[in-house]
């Protein structure tokens, strides 16, 4: 029963791409009063996440806050965009990839000239392959 | 040794990618100048025609062909040592029209377009308009009147880009459009 939230989060804390993913097919009613939770847990963990990317050569900064039953970890790309993913469920290497993986779709996405950095990703191409990153490394 | 071929495969691929971003740069700002998707059109066949009367005698001096005899040949001409020597790829000439005096240039991969998505408010923009003005531009100085346009985009959702040329007629008095 592992659920993710996922969130992109650009230069002034704002979220710039969220999503969520479960491998339980029927959480719907729950979800509705999760959502608020789950941003706040990610907003909080923001201060966390800028004290440990100074101390890190590295992009990937493994786990770095936990909330109740909820781990929150997190990678923060070259430009100082920040993925965050809350978890409930330790899964290293999966998130590892996951995020190397989105990494790269989010270069693609960037060089975009219509694109403008730390707006809001509302491509449905950028979604789908979101989808089958999380289907094929975090098994939802 | 080894270390030398890729460094010059590297530099290759940067280059292109800088002149892809330049590009789109350039078309960014020209949509934030320009509010109409058309006047961003106009502008960019300007720009491609100022380009191509210049760099048509950049490439008469660096390939070594004569005149061509019909449309034909300058189609050929056009796709295997022009794009080629300015762009590194190779449309497909294709199309004619049974009068010969129209054809399509099939662009698989357009170095201009690599990464690029077109957003939703500008979906009329003719993303690589500039190449259509350059073709003009250039026959316009080889005493050729032309009119280029893309019936097919891959930016807006068609299989392929095509770019299709049609021969007007042979200019005598051999005055160039004014540049406004």
């Amino acid at each position: 029963m592992s659920n993710y939230y996922f969130v992109i989060v650009g230069h002034k804390d704002n979220p710039i791409y969220e999503q969520e993913f479960s491998s339980h097919r029927n959480a719907d009613v729950k979800k509705e009063d999760h959502r608020h939770l789950n941003q706040f847990i990610a907003h909080a963990s923001l201060d966390l996440v800028d004290e440990h990317m100074w101390n890190t050569s590295s992009m990937y900064l493994k786990t770095v806050d936990k909330f109740n039953e909820w781990y929150v970890s997190a990678f923060v790309t070259a430009s100082k965009i920040r993925f965050i993913i809350l978890h409930n469920i330790r899964n290293e290497d999966g998130i590892k990839s996951f995020f190397n993986d989105v990494y790269e779709v989010y270069i693609k996405f960037s060089m975009n000239p219509f694109y403008v950095i730390n707006s809001p990703i509302k491509s449905s191409n950028f979604e789908r392959k979101i989808q089958l990153f999380a289907k094929r490394n975090l098994n939802v | 040794m080894s270390k030398q071929a890729n460094k010059s495969f590297d530099n290759k691929k940067l280059v292109g990618e800088l002149f892809t971003l330049t590009y789109g740069a350039l078309v960014t700002q020209l949509i934030k100048d320009f509010e109409k998707d058309e006047d961003v059109n106009k502008q960019l066949e300007k720009m491609g025609y100022n380009i191509g009367v210049r760099l048509v005698e950049d490439f008469m001096s660096h390939s070594n062909t004569g005149k061509c005899q019909d449309l034909r040949e300058t189609a050929e001409i056009l796709s295997k040592v022009a794009f080629k020597m300015y762009l590194n790829i190779t449309p497909t000439v294709a199309k004619w029209s049974p009068a010969n005096d129209e054809f399509s240039l099939i662009l698989d991969n357009n170095p201009l377009v690599e990464f690029v998505e077109l957003p939703d408010e500008h979906r009329e923009i003719n993303y690589s308009n500039i190449l259509c003005g350059a073709i003009k531009g250039a026959l316009e100085m080889l005493q050729m009147e032309v009119l280029t346009w893309f019936p097919k985009d891959s930016l807006k959702g068609d299989d392929v880009t095509e770019l299709r040329v049609k021969f007007v007629r042979r200019l005598t008095d051999a005055l160039p459009a004014g540049e406004d």
